[in-house]
C-alpha cells in the first residue's frame, strides 16, 4: 500500500503514526509541550477501529506504571511526556528496565531545572541515556529531527523494544513536536494477536506460571542478572548504532549535533563551506548506543569537533570519549528554550578552530 | 498453592489470606484467567506461592497496573494484593483513582496497621497511641496526623462496586472472609466497577506480641477503629 502524505505537527504524527503501528495501548498524562498526543489520539478513538486503548491518567507515575503492567502482558504500549513529567516516570522507566519490558516512552524535551520553560531544549540527555532512574540499565534511546522521523520511529522503536525486550526513548524536543512538516505515513497494521511467551496473559495448564519482577535479594543471582544486561546492552551498542553524515569526506572540522540542534548545524555547514570552512557533520540517530567507534576515526580526519546541543553541554562528554583526546572538542549550545542560530554555531567555528 | 516455603512470621494472616484466594481460584476455575499484582512489602514475593501468572508492582503502583492488564486483557480476572503502607500511604493516589475510574479488578487489602517487612514502623493506618519504631512514644495524631480509613473513602466513589472489611483471625472469620471473596470474584465478572475487600490483620512482630496476643489485641483495639462488615453492597447477584 502506498504512504499517504500529511501536513502535521511532530506530536500529532506521533500520535498517528502509534495508531498505524498496531499500538495496543497509550497511557498518558498532558504537559506541554507534547500535549497534542494525547489529545490527538483521543479524537481519533482508535479503540472504534484498531481497538487500541487510550488512557489519560491521574499522574505521569500511573501512566508509566501502567505502561508497566501493559507491556508484562506482552502488549504493544507507550507513554509520552515533557521533561518534569519524565522525571515523574523514572522509578516506573527503572522497574520497566529491571523486568526487561518493551515499551515506547516520548520525551519532548523543555528547558530545565525544575518547572523550567515550555520552549524546546536538549538538556535531558545525560537522564535519557545514562538511565535516569536507579540501578545499572539502559534505554535505546533514538533523536528524530523532523516530524517524518517522530512518525518513523514509532514502528523502529518497538521492532528494538521487543527484539531486546528493552524500554525505547523517543528523545524529540519542543521545536520538532511543534512544527508542521509534510509527513508520509504508513499504511495501518494490524494489531499483534500473539503474546510472547513470557507475558503474563494468565497461566494455561501447558507453561509454568510467568512472573514479571525486577527483585532478587539473593545477590549472587542479582549479578548474573546485571551482566545478562551489560551483554545486552554490548550487542546494541555493536547492532544498533545508527547516524548520518553531512559533508563529512572531506571536512576539516566536525560538528555534532542531534535532533534541532543538527537541522541548525546542517544550514551551519553551508554557511561555512560558502566561506570556505570545510566543516562536516555527524548526527547520531541513536544517542543510546552513541556512534562512539565513528566518531573516533573521524577524530583521524578532522583538526577538531563541536558538540551543538541546547543544554550546557552533555553529549559534549560522550564525544570526549570518543574522541579520546586525538583531537580539540568543544561544546556550545544556547540553553533555557532558546535554539542556536546556524550564524552563532559558524561563529564558533572561527573562534574555536580558525582564531577568528 | 506452590510448594515454596512462605516467608511470613508465626501467627501472621497473610498466609491465611493466600490461601483463601488460591483456594477461590481455584474452586472458581480461575487458574488460566487470573493475573496477579503483589506490592512492595511483606507480600512482595506473593508471586512464590500462587500457581497463576503475576506480575511485581513498584510500591503502591499495583492499581496503576492493574488498570492497564485489565483494560488490554478484559477477560481475565485482574487483582492485586496489598498492605496498609503500599495501598493507604504511597499508593493512595493510585488506589483512590483506580477505584474512582471503576476498573474492573478487585483489591484485596491486609491493614495491620503497620510497616511490616521494613521492621514496624507507623503507617497511615497505625491507630492513635500505637507505638512503632517511628512513632516509639504512641501515634501523636496532633503532629502524626490519624489514621487513614481508605476504604471508607473508597466505598464513597460512584466506581467502587463492592466493598467490605473482614477479619482471618478466627475460623468463623476464615468463613466470612471467604464468602467476600467469592463475592467480589463472581462480581468482578459484571464489569460493574471496583472490588475492594479489606482484611484487617494482625503483625505479631511488628506488634511486638505472640500471635494469640495479637489477635486479641486487634479484636479490643483494631476492630473499634475499624469495624468488621460491608461498606458497599450492590444488588444481590442475578440468579444463575
Amino acid at each position: 500500500m502506498e504512504k499517504e502524505l500529511r501536513l502535521m505537527k511532530g506530536n500529532e504524527a506521533v500520535a498517528e503514526a502509534a495508531i498505524r503501528a498496531g499500538v495496543d495501548g497509550y497511557f498518558g498524562y498532558p504537559i506541554t509541550p507534547q500535549t497534542e498526543i494525547i489529545e490527538y489520539l483521543m479524537e481519533a478513538n482508535p479503540s472504534q477501529t484498531t481497538g487500541m486503548i487510550v488512557l489519560q491518567a491521574e499522574s505521569e507515575i500511573a501512566a508509566i506504571n501502567m505502561v508497566y503492567g501493559g507491556a508484562a502482558c506482552g502488549k504493544k504500549v507507550m507513554t509520552s511526556s515533557s521533561s518534569p513529567g519524565i522525571s515523574l516516570k523514572q522509578e516506573g522507566i527503572t522497574y520497566i528496565a529491571g523486568a526487561e519490558l518493551p515499551c515506547l516512552i516520548v520525551n519532548v524535551v523543555r528547558g530545565g531545572p525544575g518547572l523550567g520553560t515550555i520552549q524546546p531544549a536538549q538538556s535531558d540527555y545525560f537522564q535519557a541515556t545514562k538511565g535516569g532512574g536507579h540501578g545499572d540499565y539502559h534505554l535505546i534511546v533514538l533523536a528524530p529531527a523532523s516530524v517524518q522521523e517522530m512518525a518513523d520511529f514509532v514502528d523502529l522503536s518497538f521492532e528494538l523494544a521487543f527484539k531486546y525486550r528493552n524500554p525505547v526513548m523517543m528523545l524529540s524536543d519542543g521545536a520538532i513536536g511543534q512544527m508542521m512538516e509534510k509527513v508520509y505515513l504508513s499504511p495501518q497494521k494490524e494489531r499483534s494477536k500473539t503474546a510472547p511467551d513470557w507475558a503474563t496473559t494468565g497461566k494455561p495448564a501447558t507453561r509454568e506460571r510467568n512472573i514479571i519482577t525486577s527483585l532478587d535479594l539473593d545477590p549472587n543471582r542479582q549479578e548474573v542478572f546485571n551482566q545478562k544486561l551489560v551483554a545486552k546492552y554490548n550487542e546494541i551498542r555493536e547492532k544498533e548504532v545508527r547516524f548520518e553524515e553531512f559533508q563529512c569526506s572531506d571536512a576539516e572540522y566536525l560538528l555534532v549535533a542531534y535532533g534541532t540542534s543538527a537541522r541548525v548545524c546542517q544550514k551551519a555547514v553551508q554557511i561555512a563551506r560558502g566561506q570556505g570552512i570545510k566543516v562536516g557533520l555527524l548526527r547520531p540517530i541513536t544517542l543510546f548506543p552513541f556512534p562512539t567507534k565513528r566518531i573516533n576515526e573521524l577524530a583521524d580526519k578532522v583538526k577538531g569537533m563541536l558538540s551543538v546541543e541546547m543544554s550546557a553541554g552533555q553529549m559534549v562528554e560522550d564525544v570526549l570519549l570518543a574522541v579520546n583526546g586525538k583531537v580539540p572538542v568543544y561544546h556550545f549550545g544556547r540553553m533555557g528554550g532558546i535554539v542556536t542560530t546556524p550564524e552563532e554555531v559558524v561563529d564558533i567555528i572561527k573562534s574555536k578552530f580558525i582564531g577568528g | 498453592m506452590t510448594e515454596n516455603t512462605l516467608s511470613y512470621c508465626p501467627g501472621c494472616g497473610h498466609g491465611t489470606a493466600h490461601r483463601i484466594i488460591a483456594e477461590i481460584i481455584s474452586e472458581e476455575g480461575l487458574q488460566s484467567e487470573a493475573i496477579g499484582v503483589s506490592p512492595v512489602g511483606c507480600s512482595v514475593f506473593m508471586y512464590n506461592y500462587l500457581d497463576i501468572d503475576w506480575q511485581e508492582a513498584a510500591h503502591g503502583r499495583a492499581p496503576a497496573v492493574a488498570t492497564a492488564i485489565k483494560r488490554l486483557l478484559p477477560e481475565k480476572f485482574v487483582f492485586t494484593y496489598q498492605g496498609d503502607g503500599d495501598l493507604a500511604a504511597i499508593g493512595t493516589a493510585e488506589t483512590i483513582h483506580a477505584c474512582n475510574r471503576g476498573e474492573n479488578i478487585l483489591i484485596i487489602f491486609i491493614n495491620n496497621g503497620i510497616y511490616g517487612m521494613t521492621g514496624g514502623q507507623m503507617a497511615p493506618t497505625t491507630l492513635p497511641g500505637m507505638k512503632s519504631s517511628t512513632s516509639p512514644y504512641g501515634r501523636d495524631v496532633k503532629t502524626m496526623g490519624f489514621p487513614l480509613k481508605i476504604t471508607d473513602i473508597v466505598a464513597t466513589l460512584p466506581g467502587s462496586y463492592y466493598v467490605t472489611r473482614q477479619s482471618v483471625h478466627t475460623a468463623a472469620n476464615v468463613k466470612k472472609t471467604k464468602k467476600a471473596i467469592r463475592k467480589a470474584v463472581q462480581y468482578q465478572k459484571l464489569n460493574k466497577g471496583t472490588c475492594l475487600v479489606e482484611i484487617v490483620s494482625n503483625c505479631p512482630s511488628g506488634w511486638k506480641m505472640t500471635p494469640v496476643q495479637s489477635n486479641k489485641w486487634m479484636e479490643e483495639n483494631m476492630f473499634p477503629y475499624y469495624p468488621l462488615g460491608d461498606l458497599k453492597t450492590p444488588e444481590e447477584l442475578p440468579t444463575k
